[in-house]
């Protein structure tokens, strides 16, 4: 039997942890309600959807017009702006920042795109030091792991696993498990890094090409605080993020934290047009925004696969997802899990390193439901599926990788069959009388269910039996 | 320009693009709501998040103010002199705590700022009723940090400026041609978290109070 792969290693040993197996069914069941809740009205939840989704598509197809004129006002207002077209370019960029600053480290806000740059260990081999500073990053950051949910980057931990890596990490502070004592603990000594830090690095929510805004969705203020206090703010984001007008921008808050949490909104929206003016008192002297294209502008290349783009990283699909709430984040082993995860990591890294991913879908259609810009995720599972076994290119990075010769054959040699009706009559009228020869060990698939019973008879010789003419 | 700029760009424009109708991309209102209205849904959103409301008016929101400062023990509060509000409040200082303006960069008295301002005090631009939310323009007078630091923040509304949702008030106050200020925010009750396990607590980098009140 083949190796199983790396995939298939942590789904397994993810799968026997029971413990956190409920405590993510438990979380989900709450997003989802949450989520439920917010939209009382079907019609009205089903009209925003088309709003935000014409805002994003739109947004797209115009992307180069649209980026050229963020780039131009966000200049106009005095923000700095960079291109990178890998995530190393990108890093690059970020430590060049670094450098002629003089700084050692940087206080950090939550950015998805940060952590798909791997941009805290690259700075750790140059010497800096990022420290994370919303509380679930801050948490997981302290025991060496990465985020499992891209809004809830901790919510694989429990209480009591926080509390006792508190202990284990402050020894001074008195073991606790009340949340909001610990959650002092983190303001307390965050504070101190806030107040110090020579640079901030945040994410992006939004940028709004009309006025050259970038707009940052938070609850903890980690993220206001990361953007105003250290001399220099550095935010990097996707080159997607990009919408036309500022009037997009209502609809797209209105259903974003809806969608995520289940919150009418966030605690801040933060809208930051450029750094400190003159006569101005607090607020950054300096603002960079690092523009990032990682494969972006492939994925752009196919009118399909184009919608992938249209994310708004709320999360939704990841909360109403099957398999995710079974196998957890860390398994898919990626920066992005759960359904967007699955069609994201395989057209940015390559069907040769994710394109198992695109197995780990039911294709139940919660995701494509519930998605606020109606990404049809299941189509594109289903086309990435395709991508990975075509035979003609293809426009997936590593189309046509996943293609087994065997199987190839297989399906050839059935499709063949199934438009040839004597072949498959034969076929099947054989299977019948060597049905009892089927073994019951089939590998994988009777590891956890009993071997599928071929019927004593076929379906024409049955529906002949009741006098329907199949022909 | 960069090399990457470059590339990035000649990829974008290098395949069709589809055209994409636009219909219903435009703000629908869906509510019908009067000032009443608007006041009690914006104070039902602000409580469910543990924001304190109180209802006032331009008699009695000094001494509010100045009551609510007594209670919550403050000996000091951060606020311009030179807002309507502050007007007012140093007119009377002998009813307040210390108070204290934000009169110079935040470079010359960072460590006073995060470490002994118990409280401030800030005007705002507007409301919005729908998600319970003040909107925020932070100006030279009253910067970025004074809704940011202090464990308490108080915030006057003047409800002729509670707007149903945010795309009316950005449309009625015509933000696109008023320009954007360095900062623009909105500001929906004290900062929150529920990263430990998804138990709501309060006051994690933010303010851990926000006291809003309505004139
Ligand atoms: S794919 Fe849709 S549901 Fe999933 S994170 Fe993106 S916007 Fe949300």
């Amino acid at each position: 039997m083949a190796k199983p792969s790396e995939f298939r290693i942590q789904v397994d040993q993810a799968l026997g942890k029971t413990e956190v197996r409920a405590h993510f069914r438990k979380a989900m069941d709450t997003l989802m309600t949450n989520r439920r809740n917010q939209f009382p009205d079907n019609a009205e939840l089903q009209r925003l959807r088309d709003q935000a989704q014409v805002i994003r598509a739109n947004a797209l197809s115009k992307l180069p017009e649209l980026l050229e004129q963020l780039e131009s006002n966000l200049t106009r207002n005095g923000i700095h702006v960079h291109w990178a077209e890998t995530t190393d370019e990108a890093n690059d960029i970020v430590l060049k920042i670094m450098q002629k600053h003089n700084a050692t480290w940087m206080i950090k806000g939550k950015s998805m795109v940060s952590e798909e740059m791997g941009l805290n260990h690259f700075l750790e081999s140059k010497g800096i030091e990022a420290l994370e500073s919303d509380l679930g990053e801050f948490i997981i950051q302290l025991d060496g792991e990465t985020p499992s949910h891209i809004i809830m980057p901790a919510i694989h931990k429990s209480k009591e696993q926080i509390a006792q890596l508190f202990n284990e990490k402050f020894p001074d502070i008195p073991y606790t498990e009340d949340v909001d004592t610990l959650t002092r603990t983190a303001r307390d000594i965050l504070r101190e890094k806030f107040y110090n830090a020579p640079v901030g690095l945040s994410g992006v929510n939004f940028a709004v090409a009309e006025t050259g805004t970038l707009c940052l969705v938070e609850n903890e203020g980690n993220g206001r605080m990361s953007t105003t206090i250290p001399p220099v703010h550095i935010a990097v984001t996707g080159i997607e993020k990009v919408v036309e007008k500022l009037s997009d921008i209502p609809p797209l808050l209105s259903i974003l934290p809806r969608s995520a949490t289940g919150q009418p909104i966030t605690t801040y929206f933060n809208m930051i047009s450029s750094p400190r003016k003159k006569g101005e008192k607090d607020g950054p002297e300096e603002v960079h925004l690092v523009l990032l294209d990682n494969g972006r502008s492939r994925i752009y290349s196919d009118p399909e696969l184009l919608a992938t783009l249209r994310c708004i990283r709320c999360g939704a699909c990841i909360n109403h997802c099957p398999v995710y709430v079974r196998i957890g984040g860390h398994s898919y082993g990626t920066v992005y899990p759960g359904p967007i995860g699955t069609i994201l990591e395989p057209q940015k890294s390559g069907l040769k390193v994710h394109g198992e991913l695109v197995q780990a879908s039911s294709l139940c259609g919660a995701c494509g439901e519930v998605c606020p810009v109606r990404i049809p995720i299941p189509s594109i599972i289903n086309r990435l599926r395709y991508e990975g076994v075509r035979q003609d290119g293809g426009s997936a990075l590593d189309a046509g990788s996943k293609r087994k010769p065997l199987e190839a054959i297989t399906w050839k040699a059935w499709s063949w069959a199934a438009s040839h009706p004597s072949v498959y009559n034969l076929g099947s009228t054989v299977a019948t009388q060597v049905r009892n020869l089927v073994p019951h060990n089939l590998g994988a698939w009777t590891s956890v269910r009993t071997a599928p019973a071929v019927a004593d008879k076929t379906l024409h010789q049955q529906l002949k039996a009741l006098g329907v003419d199949h022909e | 320009m960069s090399e990457a700029r470059t590339h990035i760009f000649q990829r974008l424009r290098a395949v069709p693009r589809p055209e994409v109708d636009t219909t219903g991309r435009d703000y629908v209102p869906i509510y019908d709501w009067d000032r009443a209205e608007r006041i009690k849904r914006f104070t039902e959103r602000m409580q469910a998040v543990r924001a304190e409301v109180h209802h006032s008016d331009r008699d009695s929101w000094l001494n509010l103010l100045a009551d609510l400062c007594k209670a919550k023990g403050l000996t000091n509060l951060l606020v311009s002199p030179h807002t309507e509000w502050g007007q007012a409040i140093y007119q009377q200082v002998g009813e307040f705590p210390t108070l204290q303006d934000y009169d110079r960069a935040i470079e010359a008295w960072k460590h006073e700022m995060f470490y002994n301002i118990d409280a401030s005090l800030t005007s705002t631009v507007g409301g919005i009723a729908e998600t319970g939310s003040l909107i925020l323009w932070p100006t030279e007078q009253e910067p970025r940090i004074m809704s940011l630091v202090p464990p308490v923040h108080f915030a006057i509304l003047d409800t002729q400026h509670l707007y149903t949702t945010f795309a009316e008030a950005m449309q009625e106050q015509d933000w696109l041609n008023q320009g954007m200020p360095t900062n623009a925010l909105l500001i929906s009750g004290p900062s929150k978290s529920a990263d430990i396990a998804q138990v709501l607590a309060y006051g994690v980098h933010g303010p851990k109070e926000l006291v809003v009140i309505l004139i």
